[in-house]
């Protein structure tokens, strides 16, 4: 009667096997992570004797796949920032003044002179003195107008314009604006990525969330503070035309110009145009070197777009300066000696090795396109992650212990077999975490502990019931199947009512509380596997050598 | 030997008194939700926004010499308070300093934090900053909305899964029993003065799954015994059904409350609202399957012929090796 055909025996010890066999890197986690990181500098082009005999640490045909820890347990820290993406709404209507005003100045016979006014920073504002060539102004402004595709068809163009008598706004239009946001926050994410790699930390997480936020998860980094230094929250590169000089921090710039400071120099500013001639997102590479006289520089290089409007710009402005800008600082204001064509220059400035060494890796990693803020920051030392890391494995054995003591004392036989059970169920939680890349938290501990006690829920549901059974049913072997049999409905239906709210749990939650979910999902799925198949494979196999007459439970 | 916790046989009468018990349940809550109302939650920051700094000091901690020295910086309300842990050595002392959201600002800003670094090192030099964790209005206020969603989804979730698989009389009695359960774990947070944040979340979602698994262990005896007995009258089959799962849902509830005492008193201070919230959790949620969740059944009363198989109600699985 109690009989489980071979193929189904052998599978279920593959999975159990092959469960042990994943968690296994898991019980000498540093030596592994020591060996991994070893192979990823090797595979990366480093080569030293050291770094071949931390990767030989752990044969290669072994599991390598590791649980993550997450920040509460490893250390590190975690920013949410939101990228004000309107930022670059203001870029755009800026580059776009001198596009319109050329063009409007081409026919300044109908139209008049063109001024551009004040306005909100999404929009721009440009009023001619002649009224009755409103008309004519408006259709050359439309006509700069450029058609974009969009998912809902053709028909629309980046820009709108609006004629108010004598005064044309100019915004972008909303399909422009989406497709303007998405941009801004992929190229922020990437931006992002590329200077925590700079750094060099290990295993850093960068992912978007919703519409317009990005999650920066950085493990083994001292502060959030720090995170935020190398992220660099308005890092911008400009070369803008230069109009003055002053010392004066209240003189008024002018429509279309900025009063901005010099890096160096207190007390000295200089108005600048605002409409940059070329910014850093031409820029193709920045490399640390020197200048003439041998002080260090950065010398950097424009892409072919960007070296010919400086070719242009500089050809077109001999003697004149022009300005660095960095971060709304001016680096440098030198001035033009000739014009500079094939797109690769230098800046000098006030440098030491190292400052020019960070400035070009700052504008090799690019400009941010937009600001951010910073929504939520949370810093953990590494020392309180490793407390709970040991307060947890302490709570996990005292609390394994205790139930199996409790499972033994109350079910004898049947108790040990559902503790084997249980040592399976923990070992392949930990198996699945390494294969799927889940990260294990705080509470996500606590999930594995709240899952031990549960664990054995299944196993006590079907031995209460062969415990009923044994009194009425013809034999033990009947027993033990009606047993399995009749308790089976409210296995089923209970751990999926607890697989919904887990389920829940992950989809809602973040960080650590997704992690609980984690290891409470992969609990259940795993404590009705070794309850249902491999407790009742136990039995069996014991029933078969044994064929005891009564069995007690 | 083996270790029993309830006898082989038992046949206690859970609704002779049954009155009483829904009046008892009803009274808690009353007393939970004043208690809510009056008191409120001790949100923490990730509901109220705001920062809270972990120290950890080898002199022991002089709550007064550090609110005397964040008081110059006027960052408001200013919560300090000594952590505790039999874990921690003498010359372990932990506290938190909770600084609420700061108007018009985002999150707290780097300079109020080094501020207060500072600030701290001056009294205890050799102060450090465990853990600093900063969360702002609008990101709070999502969580928020996203924790209270989170608890419905689940709960509504349940009540749909239920009255397919059994009846809508046992949804709505497994429902009740959930809110019931669910009320009273805010209350004692409330009365407590425990601090609320994410993590309970999670905690009361939890709850809701194991008090959950309890009451179905109940109700699928219940709808068996239904079968089973059809002329007996509805007290008797819930008392029979009780009876025969009481063995179970005391092992199972006992385990669980050993890991989780093991987790409480070993795993560290920093999650100890979190296994709080579920120690309570699961013995409300044992009394509630039992009692609150059978007793509605009682009053709401069962559809009886469950002879006649249908197929949308009562399915019942089959086994894996059948």
């Amino acid at each position: 009667m109690l009989y489980i055909p071979l193929w189904r025996r052998i599978l279920i010890w593959l999975t159990v096997a092959v469960g042990l066999f994943l968690a296994m890197p898991n019980f000498f986690y540093g030596r592994v992570e020591q060996s991994n990181d070893a192979e990823k500098a090797i595979e990366a082009g480093l080569s030293t004797e050291e770094l071949a005999a931390q990767a030989a640490q752990w044969p290669s045909w072994l599991p390598d796949g590791l649980v993550n820890l997450g920040l509460d347990l490893r250390g590190g820290a975690h920013l949410l920032a939101e990228v004000n993406v309107a930022d670059v709404y203001e870029t755009r209507m800026d580059g776009l003044w001198p596009e319109v005003r050329d063009t409007l100045a081409a026919e300044r016979d109908t139209l008049g002179f063109v001024t551009r006014e004040d306005s909100a920073p999404d929009e721009l504002k440009v009023r001619i003195s002649e009224p009755e060539g409103a008309e004519r102004a408006l259709e050359l402004a439309r006509g700069l107008a450029r058609p974009i595709a969009t998912l809902s068809g053709a028909g629309a163009s980046d820009i709108e314009v609006t004629a108010d008598g004598p005064v044309l706004t100019i915004r972008l239009s909303e399909a422009e604006r989406a497709a303007t946001d998405d941009r801004t926050v992929r190229q922020s994410l990437e931006i992002i990525r590329r200077r925590i790699d700079e750094v060099g930390t290990r295993e850093p997480s960068i992912q978007r969330q919703g519409d317009d936020r990005i999650l920066i998860q950085v493990p083994g980094i001292g502060s959030a503070q720090e995170l935020k230094d190398i992220i660099g929250t308005t890092a911008q590169l400009t070369f803008q035309p230069v109009v003055s000089r002053t010392s004066d921090p209240d003189e008024a710039a002018g429509m279309g110009n900025e009063l901005v400071p010099a890096l160096d120099e207190e007390g000295t500013y200089y108005i600048l145009e605002s409409a940059p001639v070329v910014t850093g997102e031409d820029l193709v590479d920045a490399q640390p070197g020197f200048d003439q006289n041998n002080r260090p520089a950065v010398t950097f290089r424009f892409n072919p777009a960007g070296a010919r409007r400086f070719g242009d710009y500089t050809a077109a402005n001999v003697g004149a300066p022009f300005a660095i800008v960095l971060d709304e600082e001016v680096i440098s204001a030198p001035t033009i000696n000739e014009a500079i064509r094939g797109g690769s220059g230098i800046i000098t400035g006030n440098f030491t090795v190292e400052s020019s060494t960070d400035l070009a890796v700052l504008l090799r990693a690019g400009a941010l396109p937009a600001g951010l803020t910073f929504l939520e920051e949370r810093t953990v030392g590494p020392e309180l992650g490793q407390d709970s890391i040991d307060a947890g494995t302490v709570a996990c054995i005292v609390a394994f212990a205790a139930v199996m003591v409790f499972m033994a004392l109350s079910y004898g036989l049947f108790g040990l077999f559902a503790n084997v059970a249980l040592l399976v169920n923990i070992a392949m939680i930990f198996g699945l975490l390494s294969l799927i890349g889940g990260t294990l938290t705080l509470p996500g501990i606590a999930g594995i502990v709240l899952t031990i006690g549960m664990a054995v829920d299944a196993n006590v549901l079907v031995f209460e019931r062969i415990r009923e059974e044994v009194k009425t049913a013809r034999g033990p072997a009947r027993a033990i199947e009606l047993g399995y049999e009749k308790a089976l409905s409210a296995i089923v239906d209970a751990n999926i009512t607890t697989l919904m709210t887990a389920i829940i749990l992950y989809a809602m939650g973040s960080g650590p509380v997704r992690g609980f979910a984690i290891t409470l999902g992969l609990g259940i799925v795993t404590s009705v596997f070794t309850a249902i198949f491999v407790t009742r494979l136990l039995i069996v196999t014991w029933f078969d050598r044994r064929r005891p007459k009564t069995i007690e439970v | 030997m083996r270790l029993r916790l309830v006898p082989q046989e038992t046949n206690w009468d859970f609704f002779s008194r049954s009155r009483l018990w829904l009046g008892i349940s009803a009274f808690m809550i009353v007393l939970a939700l004043v208690s809510f109302g009056v008191r409120g939650l001790n949100y923490g920051i990730d509901f109220a926004g705001g920062t809270t700094i972990r120290t950890e000091s080898a002199q022991p901690v002089d709550v007064g010499a550090y609110r005397a020295a964040l008081a110059p910086l006027e960052l408001g309300d200013v919560t300090i308070t000594e952590v505790y842990d039999p874990t921690f050595g003498d010359d372990r002392n932990v506290a938190s300093v909770a600084i609420q959201a700061q108007e018009g600002q985002e999150s707290v800003t780097a300079d109020t934090i080094a501020q207060v670094e500072a600030a701290l090192t001056e009294v205890a030099p050799d102060i450090v900053f465990a853990s600093v964790e900063s969360v702002g209005p609008t990101v709070s206020g999502e969580l928020i909305k996203t924790a209270i969603l989170a608890v419905c989804l689940a709960i509504g979730a349940v009540l749909i899964y239920i009255w397919l698989r059994f009846e809508w009389q046992f949804a709505v009695g497994a429902v009740l029993a959930l809110v019931h359960d669910v009320v009273l774990t805010l209350g004692v947070f409330s009365e407590l003065g425990i601090r609320f944040d994410l993590s309970i979340i999670a905690a009361l979602l939890t709850i809701v799954g194991y008090s959950l698994n309890d009451t179905v262990v109940v109700f699928d005896r219940v709808r068996e015994n239904l079968r089973r007995f059809k002329n007996r009258p509805l007290k008797e089959v819930l008392n029979l059904s009780i009876n025969g799962t009481l063995s179970r849902t005391f092992m199972t509830s006992l385990t669980t409350l050993m890991a989780l005492i093991a987790l409480f008193v070993l795993g560290g201070d920093v999650i100890r609202g979190f296994v709080f919230a579920m120690i309570w959790g699961i013995v409300v949620g044992t009394y509630s399957s039992i009692f609150a969740a059978s007793a509605t059944l009682l009053v709401l009363g069962v559809k009886r012929d469950w002879s006649k198989d249908e197929p949308q109600a009562g399915t019942q699985f089959g086994t894996p090796d059948a």
